[in-house]
Order: C-alpha cells, then structure tokens, then sequence
C-alpha cells in the first residue's frame, strides 16, 4: 500500500502487503495481525478525534462572549458530555495502548503476535461499536445526553435525554479495554522471547503491563455502575433514589473507584513512551531501570486509594477526606520518581533534540504543571476553594492532554518510520508544535485564572469580568487545531510521499529496529533471542560527546544492522 | 496399494495453541467478573449496614426453600460440569458429551425456577417501584431493588454461561471426520485396516471406477484433547464462577433472617 503510491521512492510494503486470502477492506477489519489492528484502532481514533476536537471548539465558540454566543444552555450541557466521553473513554483511555502497545508490544518482547489475536480484533470491534453508539447518542433518544461525563445521578437517572444509549456506550468501551488489558497481560507473561527476562523488557511493556492490570482490576466496577444506572432509568429499581432510601454518594463512590484509576490508565502507557525515547535520544542507557519499572507498578497500586479526593466537597467525613488527600500526595512520589530518572537519564546524555524528543520535553512540561496543580486540588482547603471550577478543567485537560496526548503524538512521531517505513518533515512537524505549544497554553493556562478567580466549570455563560481570559482561550484553541491540522495532514501525506526511514532512523536499541520497516507480516521468522538490557548504547555511555549524525546511524540495534 | 489416513485432523491455520496461556486469560476473565459482582456486594453493604432490620424483615418474604432448591440444582451442574471434563480428559467423548447435556439441562432448570419465583414476587407487587412496595419502608425498597439487580446480573451470567455450554456441546457432540480419495485400483479389491494390520472392510473395485472416495468418522483422543478440552476446561471455570456468585447471593438474600 505505502510502496505503491505517488512519485516517491518506493519502500518495501511489509505488512501492509495483503497476503491472505481477502482483500481490500475485508483484508484489514477481519485481520488479527496485531500491526493491522493497531492500524485500525489509529485510523478510527482519528476520526472520533475529530469529532471530539469539533465539540470541543464549539464549546470555545460558545464561550467567546458572555450570555448566549452561538448554542443554548441545553445545547451547551450536551456538548461537554459528548465531548467527555467521547475524549475519554475513546482516545485518552485506549490512545497509547491500543495504537502503539497493540503495534508494539509483542514486537518489544520478541513474539509474533499477542496471546489472543481473535480477541483482540474483538476489542477493536466493541471499540468500534461503543464509538458508534456514543455518537449516535447525540442524535437520537429524547437529545444528546447532557449530565457531563460522569453521568452522576440522581440528574442522569431522571433527565428525559439519551443517556441510557450514552452509557451502554461506556459499557462497551469499557469491555473492549478489559479484553484489551486481559490480552496484555497474557502476552506478557507468556509469549517473552528466549532471554527476554522482565529486567530485560523495554519499560513501555512495563507500562503497559501496569496499565493492563488496571484496566483489569477497576473497569468491572465501572461496568457495574454504569449497568445499575441502566437498570435504575430502565427498571426503576431505587438503589440511589433518596426518595426511595438510596443514596447518590454511593453512585459517585463507585464511579471514582474505577475512574480515578482510569486517570493512571491513561497516563502510565505514555510514561512508557517517553522511557522509550529519552534513552534512544540521550544516547544512554536508562537511568534507575528498576525504579521506573517498579514506580509504574506503584502508580497503578496507589490509584485505587485515592478516588475519595473526587469527593471532597460531597459530604464525606472529615477523617476520610484526610486520609484520602494523603494518600493523593503519596501518588507524588513514584511520579516524581519518574521525573527524576528522565532528568538524569538526559544528564550528561548526548542529546539530539529531534521532533519525538521535543514532543518529550514538551509532555514533561505540562505534565509538570498538570501535576502541580493536581498537588493544590489535593490539599482539602484548597480543593473547597477550586472544586468544580474552571481550574480543575485548565488542570485535567494539561495533564490529559499535555500529557497523554503529547505521549501519544511523541510515541507517533518515534515509531512513524518504523510504522509505515517513511519519514516526516522534521521542519513542518517543528512548526506544527510551534502551534500545538503556544495554542495550548494559551488555551489552557486562563482556565487556571478562570478557575481560580471563580468561574465555575461547566457553565455556558459568565460576568464581564471574565470576558478577556474567556476570548484568549477560544483564540488559543483557534491556534491548537491549526497545529493538529498541520501535524495529522502532514503525517498522512508522509505515509505515501515521505523519504524512506530504513530500519533504524533513531539509532534504537530495542527489538522493534532490528526488523525492517514497515515490519513484515510475520514479525520475526526466527524468533530472536535476548543477551542484553534493552538500552544498551554501547560502552561510553555520555562520555563520548556528541557525534555527527551518520555516526549515529551507524550504530544501530543489537545486531548493528541497517537496512 | 496402501494409503495411509492423515493422523491428525488438519489444524486451524496458524493457529497458535497455548493452553496455560489461554486458562490464565479466562482466570483474569474470572476476576473482572468478581469484581463486577464485587461492586453490587459493596452496594448490599452499604445498605445493610444502614438497614440492617428492614433487610431481615425484607428476606423473610423471600421463600429459601425455592433458593434452597436453586443452590443445589447449581451445584448439582457443577458437578456433572467437572465430570464431563474429566471424561473428556480420558479420552472418553460419550460421557463427556452426556454430562454436558446434564449440566446445560440443569442450568435450565435454574432458570425456569428462578423465573417462576419472580413472577410469584411480582404478582404479589413485589418489585420495584409498584405501589406495594412504595408503602412500605426504605429499607425494603432497596432490599428488593437489590434482589433483582444481583439475582437478574446473576441470571444473565447463566444464560451466557448457557451459550458457552451449548456451542461446547456442539463442538464436541460432533465427531471428527476425513475424506480420502484414492485413485481406483481397477480391478483389484480395496481393504481398509487399521495402522495394527486389522482387517475393517474390504471390496472389489469395478473396472468403470475412476476413484473411490473414503469417508471415514473417526474418533481419537488426542484430536478431542487438543482441539477441545482447553475450551470445556475454560467453559467449566466460568461455570463454576457461576456457581460461587450464587453461592454468595444465597445465603445474603435468603438466609438472613
């Protein structure tokens, strides 16, 4: 497919070459060939991204002066529900690990394939048809539904929209991750190649492996709650009806207890990607292997004590809310850890700044400020103060976005050559995050203000005093979709028309780049056998300054070999 | 001439058969449903803990003969599920497949009790939201909003459960078979042996004959092992999974008198 098209030069179609017995579409959605299915998650997520990224900037629009702009207060409610679940539960949830650790992780282990090819194209098809669903839920029923996106009850149980569709949405997505996370799981422990110790497993399937888990132990209680709202609208059956002696708190327990560590869901899988990139790009061996591979481990345990710190203003007791906002700053630790163990891995490193590296430096960024804010909303004065306001919008959105988001676009930008056997522009993707940067924080940083001025979240009209942040974040997400524009456009065209990647562009020492590029369909012919660390950059590790850029290519992975 | 009869039937195409591999994934399967279930436990909890006399009120009007009878027709199917494994695992695809055909039978009946014992509730305006119940306290509006959230969740797992047992009893109830064509020997006779020189059948071939083709159905208790009995093992798990859910609601919902 990529060999075939336009003027370019023509590299060698791997995969992409059909070589079942179907063809054409029939050949890709009923593949099991992980690669294709991690193809197919990046193609759909994409148009879901758009659809999400659309209402989001209505929201903005809607936003750019006080009282009614351009929607109504109804309409408002709906497009921040749709764009919630639609940003959550379809692109940060599955984004990393469904695109590049359904791609990458039997690669980085040395198998052929996941444990369970067939499911894992079932997940994909429950992806699919919770995406489908969730949209349609826009359009049908009695209106999009519009209780934000934790559908807390009573509201969602009694407004008359269409949340009971919305839900079994969730429902379904939330399956698809569980078989996802299941598959994960299996494949690591059981299909490692010879040698392949779990020291010697690159951290992004350490991550992934830590997501797995996750995704394993907290969406059942989700699932859970989302079927007792189905059956509450559905049946009536008064389990958080006051009226009826049921109690809504318990609903927004339940809830957080899968979605708290929902958040580490998302983020683990990119700390992956940049534990992936930093060595490659410092030319240096990982600094604190086991400390990062056991702080992922950390981060997905001490996720599940901390959902209390969603409820701090609900009415829970006062000793609960202390031990809850403890155990939120305990979660400080083995990110810090993290944080750390980058820093030094760069020290000293020999480091080209090129794109995925930027993307990198940019995801520590404002990851850092996500994180720090994330500290203020942790201590229970402050958290009365900000609760449900704009800042908590401005702190989610820089550590799901700045975060996760630039993880994935770092993780796109890293294994694009190894994806489809091509190139970019470094110069075009430079300018694309020129525009992703500036448009995002000027986006998001005024929602901090906001927030902490007072603007309530969620509200579709404000004061006047308000008026000139509100207008410089609506400008500052005219400024982020020119950069996403920019950024996909270019990468598509770079799928056909890019100069051709060989093996290893990056000079990286893991499994994935002692395979040709696009990988073949099967990924080794003989599987390989590991004698070595995954970073291991040679012997004299930052102390041979820097080198000119042939050299670089010159020292490929394990086996030295370029295409 | 002799030809010999493919020793194995042909495998699914590159397909990769990992056993362990696939029991471990049904275990972690097992333990979302846990913790699925782990959330309505936490819920039933809450509420008796809060409710506690309302909840003993509530139970007395369930009859625990009728989830006396359940349990052990649940756990009955437990056992005729682990017997037809273990015949299978001997090789042996008779019993197997009758033990299966007990257990699917029984998991009906589970079913149709379950079935008459909600609708002698609800024609006594026993559930939730009817005016009966709307009179009567808090405690038991939600003793019965749980009972048929957990007992429904749990019906709808043995009606899956049900699906997974069925398509096994296809699977196995259906025997192995190879079709052969051999050039025809014309004129000479054709006998079919076994790979020990026994004599099965034998005939002579007419001179009009262009080939002859075998059909032979054939049982083999490795083919049965391989192909099946990782799936009845993973059936059976989430059988029994089932089972324990069952075992739990029992004892809360009927027994707390």
């Amino acid at each position: 497919m990529a060999g075939a098209m336009g003027g370019a030069v023509p590299v060698d179609a791997g995969f992409f070459q059909t070589q079942g017995k179907r063809t054409g579409l029939l050949a890709w959605i009923l593949s099991t060939d992980h690669k294709r299915i991690g193809i197919l998650y990046l193609v759909s997520m994409l148009a879901f991204f758009a659809v999400g990224v659309a209402l989001g900037l209505l929201m903005r629009l809607e936003l750019i002066a006080p009282g009614r702009t351009i929607v109504a207060a109804g309409t408002y409610n709906a497009l921040f529900t749709v764009h919630g679940v639609i940003m959550i539960f379809l692109i940060v949830i599955p984004g990393v690990p469904a695109v590049l650790g359904n791609f990458f992780l039997p690669i980085h282990i040395g198998a052929r394939d996941v444990a369970f090819p067939k499911l894992n194209l079932l997940s994909w098809y429950c992806f699919v048809g919770g995406a489908l669903l969730a949209v349609a839920s826009l359009f049908t029923g009695g209106g999009a539904p519009d209780t934000g996106w934790t559908f807390y009850v009573p509201y969602s149980v009694r407004t008359s929209t269409n949340v009971t569709l919305a839900v079994f949405a969730a429902f379904i997505l939330g399956f698809s991750s569980i078989l996802t996370g299941l598959n994960f799981v299996t494949t690591t422990h059981r299909l490692r190649a010879k040698g392949m110790g779990w020291f010697r497993m690159p951290l992004f399937v350490w991550s992934l492996y830590a997501t797995a888990w996750i995704q394993l132990l907290a969406t059942p209680v989700l699932a859970i709650t989302l079927i007792l709202v189905m059956l509450e609208r559905m049946f009536n059956l008064g389990l958080f009806d006051p009226g009826r002696g049921g109690d809504p708190l318990l609903y927004q327990h339940l809830f957080w207890i899968y979605s708290h560590p929902a958040v580490y869901i998302m983020i683990l899988p990119a700390m992956g990607v940049v534990s992936e990139i930093i060595p490659t790009f410092a030319r240096k061996k990982i600094f604190g292997y086991k400390a990062i591979a056991f702080s992922s481990l950390a981060i997905a345990f001490l996720g599940y004590l901390v959902w209390g710190h969603h409820m701090f203003t609900s009415g829970i007791s006062d000793s609960s809310r202390i031990i809850f906002s403890l155990l939120t700053f305990l979660v400080a630790v083995p990110s810090g850890v993290k944080v750390f163990n980058w820093v030094a891995t760069l020290y000293k490193g020999s480091i080209r700044v090129e794109p995925p590296l930027l993307f990198i430096f940019t995801f520590i960024f404002l990851f850092s400020i996500g994180g720090l804010t994330g500290l203020m909303q942790g201590s229970l004065a402050i958290d009365v103060h900000i609760h449900d306001t704009a800042f908590i919008v401005g702190h989610f959105h820089y550590v799901m976005f700045g975060g996760t988001i630039f993880g994935l676009l770092a993780g796109l930008l890293y294994w694009f050559p190894k994806m489809f056997g091509r190139m970019y522009n470094r110069k075009t993707i430079q300018i694309a995050w020129a525009f992703l940067f500036v448009g995002f924080n000027v986006l998001y940083f005024p929602m901090l203000v906001l927030g902490w001025q007072g603007m309530p979240r969620r509200y579709y009209d404000y004061l006047p005093q308000f008026h000139g942040l509100h207008t410089l974040s609506t400008v500052g997400s005219w400024i982020l979709v020119a950069g996403l524009v920019i950024f996909v456009v270019h990468l598509i065209r770079a799928t056909r028309r890019g100069e051709p990647a060989g093996m290893n562009p990056w000079g990286g020492t893991t499994l994935e780049w002692t395979i040709p590029s696009p990988p073949p369909q099967v990924n080794f012919v003989t599987l390989p056998e590991v004698t070595a660390g995954p970073y291991e950059h040679g012997g004299d590790e930052g102390r041979g300054g820097r080198r000119g850029p042939g050299e670089h290519h010159d020292r490929g992975g394990p086996e030295g070999a370029r295409a | 001439m002799s030809t010999t009869l493919p020793a194995h039937l042909p495998a699914h195409e590159g397909e990769h058969r990992d056993p362990l591999g696939a029991k471990m994934g049904m275990w972690l399967f097992l333990l979302t449903e846990l913790i699925l279930f782990g959330g309505a436990f936490l819920l039933y909890a809450a509420y008796r803990a809060r409710f506690a006399a309302d909840f003993h009120y509530a139970s007395t009007l369930l009859n625990p003969l009728i989830g006396g009878v359940n349990t052990l027709v649940l756990l009955t199917s437990s056992l005729t599920m682990v017997l037809s494994i273990a015949a299978l695992e001997r090789g042996l695809r008779r019993p197997a497949v009758l033990f299966l055909g007990a257990t699917i039978g029984l998991g009906l009946t589970f079913l149709v009790v379950k079935a008459c014992e909600w609708s002698g509730k609800i024609g006594h305006g026993l559930f939730p939201g009817s005016t009966e119940l709307v009179e009567r306290t808090a405690g038991e509006n939600i003793f019965f909003g749980l009972y048929y959230g957990m007992t429904g969740l749990h019906a709808l797992h043995v009606v899956i459960g049900l699906g997974l047992l069925i398509w096994m009893f296809a699977l196995i109830a259906r025997r192995p078979r190879v079709r052969v064509t051999l050039p025809a020997p014309a004129g000479e006779s054709v006998r079919l042996a076994t790979a020990g020189g026994r004599a099965l059948w034998s005939d002579a071939v007419g001179a009009e004959a262009a080939a002859i083709e075998v059909s032979v159905v054939y049982e083999r208790h490795d083919e049965l092992l391989a192909g099946n009995l990782p799936r009845l093992d993973n059936t059976g798990l989430y059988w029994h999974l089932v089972d324990i859910i069952w075992i739990f609601l029992f004892p809360l919902l009927y027994l707390i008198t």
